[in-house]
């Protein structure tokens, strides 16, 4: 069944497609947004109830293989170490991510011309940096001016002011003192004071299952109400099979399933993926035709490699001290005392620690089961008590690296509930990511240790932590090495952009939703310039 | 182990339900020392069998390895030190089992209001109260401030 045709459709409603939506509305053309979840309800976030951590790692877990919700689609990550995590409904990702909200490094656009690795990008920092700007007046960043680790100009300015530090900030920054390294109070997307209609936090600290109070800049609570009062068009449970080609070799539409499983064709001039590097690949593969036989915009192979997770560390220090427990905001503080590349420690690149509040009471508990310091029995009690609200520390988020064998492809097999085949995700750990992780966790050690901290808990990688998914349509000048132009274009289909963390060419080593939000303004920007040649 | 599954619904028999409560408590004993129940407190219990939900069925199809382990008399029989060392030997032998009902344990002991008010947290939903964090000192910064830049040019 067709309906009305549409100049520009956007393929999920996440951080990278409200941003695009929202930029366009501007043009007066028909956009409409397909999301395969629903809108989310802020009075349904666990933080709402006694049981918000098992709610956290149930029905809010970011995994989508534990949630199995209906919006969900299955992904095999058998053949992985590091297991996919993300969100399907309006804001996406945002929706559970914790706000900790770096900007890349001028360095990282050039990490090939550097370090002689991976590749460089075809933009660099300053062609990004108004966008940069653009994003973080829309969604409100909090965060401290004069960080040393990134340089003077551009300006990174913030809205509001910093997250508190707490007693936990307090006992990471002594540690990172002792030793002499850096840190700094973290960028955050989540409000310390009103902005823009949005209340500010207090302190809830289930950040990584959506904010009740609203103080988190997840993408339906910004840029949506902002695109949908210019005429975007937002349609939930809609869920893409593939995208279709005319005789020309231009997309024409999709065909997709609504709300009741029934299978639509929706006509479309222009459209646009935004379904990050996991989904966008999926859809793009199981888009074949006559005349891309391999997926389409795949003539370069390239479509689904080259996968790309930040593998992370997580290291954490018990001290005889109370710290913050679950309350307040998760992050903090980073530290990117490591972040460019030395190789005398034994590997390419860097990383940012990334400091994490603590933990609730559940999870103190888990945590100690887990790791044997609480045993079964009398004993349960004075164990646990030598751990409630004296847990704290961070995460290291590791730079990987593009590699050709680490890919999203079709699983033979498995798929979501409308049929579509799910994603197969095969990944490897490179040595590179290996060293660092080791000396990320040693270094980290130390400083925790200088804090005062009597024990430390660590993981690495964590297997649960493939929140950032990357690089598999990556952006490039070159056809052959890369699937979309400068400016997100397909290199094979005209009207075909990417606006999702697919683009990037290397992962720097930060968290990537401001630098995926900053692109979509960017790609969107460069289609407003082009709209009356914007297929030649 | 089918005597442990009801056979009306699948879910735990009586005996099934008993067994379960008591590794519960063996987990997680009362203690008079901090004025606390264990998690076989019958509203905690309560809470257990109605968040376990469809994993019930997994629960039971591994409870009897408890009845295996203990000496004649069985697992409800054996004292709260011989029950701690059995349920040890469960979750060696079955790590997963043992995960998912110590996971069940811990989500429902530690959101019991009495067990929160001992740790001196307040018993409620975190939204829509919130709570207080101290800014901090920012004092701390100076010494990286005064360190200077650490960022890579790249021209």
């Amino acid at each position: 069944m067709a309906t009305e045709p549409v100049d520009v459709l956007i393929i999920g409603a996440g951080a990278s497609g409200a941003a695009l939506a929202w930029s366009l509305a501007e043009t007066r053309m028909r956009i409409v947004c397909f999301e395969q979840g629903d809108w989310m309800n802020p009075a349904d976030y666990p933080t709402s109830g006694m049981d918000w951590e098992a709610k956290a790692m149930g029905d809010y877990s970011f995994s989508p293989n534990r949630r199995q919700a209906s919006a969900d689609y299955p992904v095999n990550d058998d053949d992985s170490p590091i297991k996919i995590a993300n969100f399907n409904g309006v804001g996406g990702g945002t929706v559970l991510y914790a706000g900790h909200y770096p900007r890349f490094h001028p360095s990282d656009f050039k990490v090939k011309r550097l370090d002689g690795v991976g590749d460089d990008w075809p933009i660099d920092y300053e062609t990004l940096a108004p966008y940069y700007d653009e994003n973080d007046r829309v969604m409100g960043v909090s965060g401290l001016e004069g960080d040393p680790a990134y340089p003077a100009e551009p300006k990174k300015a913030s809205q509001m002011p910093p997250l508190p530090l707490g007693r936990a900030g307090e006992t990471v920054a002594g540690g990172f003192n002792a030793k002499g390294w850096h840190w700094w109070p973290s960028d955050s997307a989540i409000a310390t004071a009103p902005y823009e209609g949005r209340d500010q936090c207090i302190n809830l600290g289930g950040c990584l299952s959506g904010c009740a109070q609203g103080a988190k800049a997840s993408s339906d609570i910004t840029y949506w109400p902002e695109a949908i009062r210019a005429g975007v068009e937002l349609r939930t449970r809609c869920r893409v099979r593939e995208i279709t080609v005319n005789d020309q070799g231009m997309v024409n539409g999709v065909i997709y399933y609504d709300a009741g499983g029934v299978e639509q064709f929706q006509p479309a001039e222009v459209v646009v993926l935004a379904s990050n590097g996991v989904g966008t690949p999926r859809i793009l593969l199981n888009s074949t035709s006559s005349q891309f036989p391999d997926g389409l915009a795949n003539r370069s192979g390239l479509v689904g490699r080259n996968l790309m997770f930040h593998p992370y560390a997580s290291i954490n220090g018990i001290f005889d001290a109370p710290q913050d427990g679950a309350q307040g905001p998760v992050d903090c503080l980073w530290s990117q005392e490591f972040y460019e590349t030395d190789l005398a420690r034994g590997y390419v690149r860097g990383f940012t620690y990334e400091m994490t509040r603590g933990r609730g009471a559940v999870m103190t508990a888990l945590t100690g089961v887990h790791s044997g310091r609480i045993p079964f029995g009398p004993g349960h009690h004075e164990a646990y008590r030598s751990l409630h609200n004296r847990i704290t520390g961070m995460v290291a988020i590791c730079e990987d690296l593009p590699e050709l064998h680490n890919t999203v492809t079709l699983d033979p097999e498995l798929k979501d509930p409308d049929g579509i085949p799910a994603p197969k995700i095969t990944y490897t750990l490179s040595q590179n990511s290996r060293d660092m992780l080791s000396f990320a966790v040693a270094r980290a050690t130390e400083v925790l240790e200088a804090a005062g901290a009597t024990d430390v808990i660590s993981e690495a990688p964590l297997s649960v932590g493939g929140w950032h998914l990357m690089g598999t349509a990556r952006m490039g000048t070159d056809p052959e090495t890369s699937v979309v132009n400068e400016w997100g274009r397909s290199h094979d289909v005209k009207n075909l952009f990417v606006v999702d963390g697919s683009l990037f060419v290397t992962s720097a080593g930060v968290n990537p939703t401001r630098t995926i939000q900053a692109l979509a303004l960017y790609v969107a920007d460069q289609m407003k310039q082009r709209l009356t040649n914007l297929f030649d | 182990m089918s005597d442990l599954i009801s056979s009306s619904d699948q879910l735990l028999s009586e005996g099934g339900r008993a067994i379960l409560r008591a590794l519960a408590g063996a987990i997680i004993p009362a203690s008079e020392a901090h004025g606390v129940p264990g998690a076989d407190d019958e509203a905690i219990f309560t809470d257990l069998m109605t968040s376990a939900g469809p994993t019930l069925q997994f629960i039971a199809e591994h409870l009897g390895i408890l009845e295996e382990l203990a000496d004649d008399g069985g697992f409800l029989a054996a004292s709260l030190d011989d029950k701690v060392r059995l349920a040890e030997q469960f979750r060696s032998a079955h790590p997963e089992a043992a995960a998912l009902i110590v996971s069940l344990v811990c989500q429902c002991y530690y959101r019991d209001p009495r067990v929160l008010e001992s740790l001196g947290t307040p018993p409620r939903p975190p939204f829509p109260e919130g709570y207080e964090i101290d800014q901090g000192d920012w004092s701390l910064l100076d010494p990286v401030r005064a360190r200077g830049p650490i960022f890579r040019p790249v021209s």
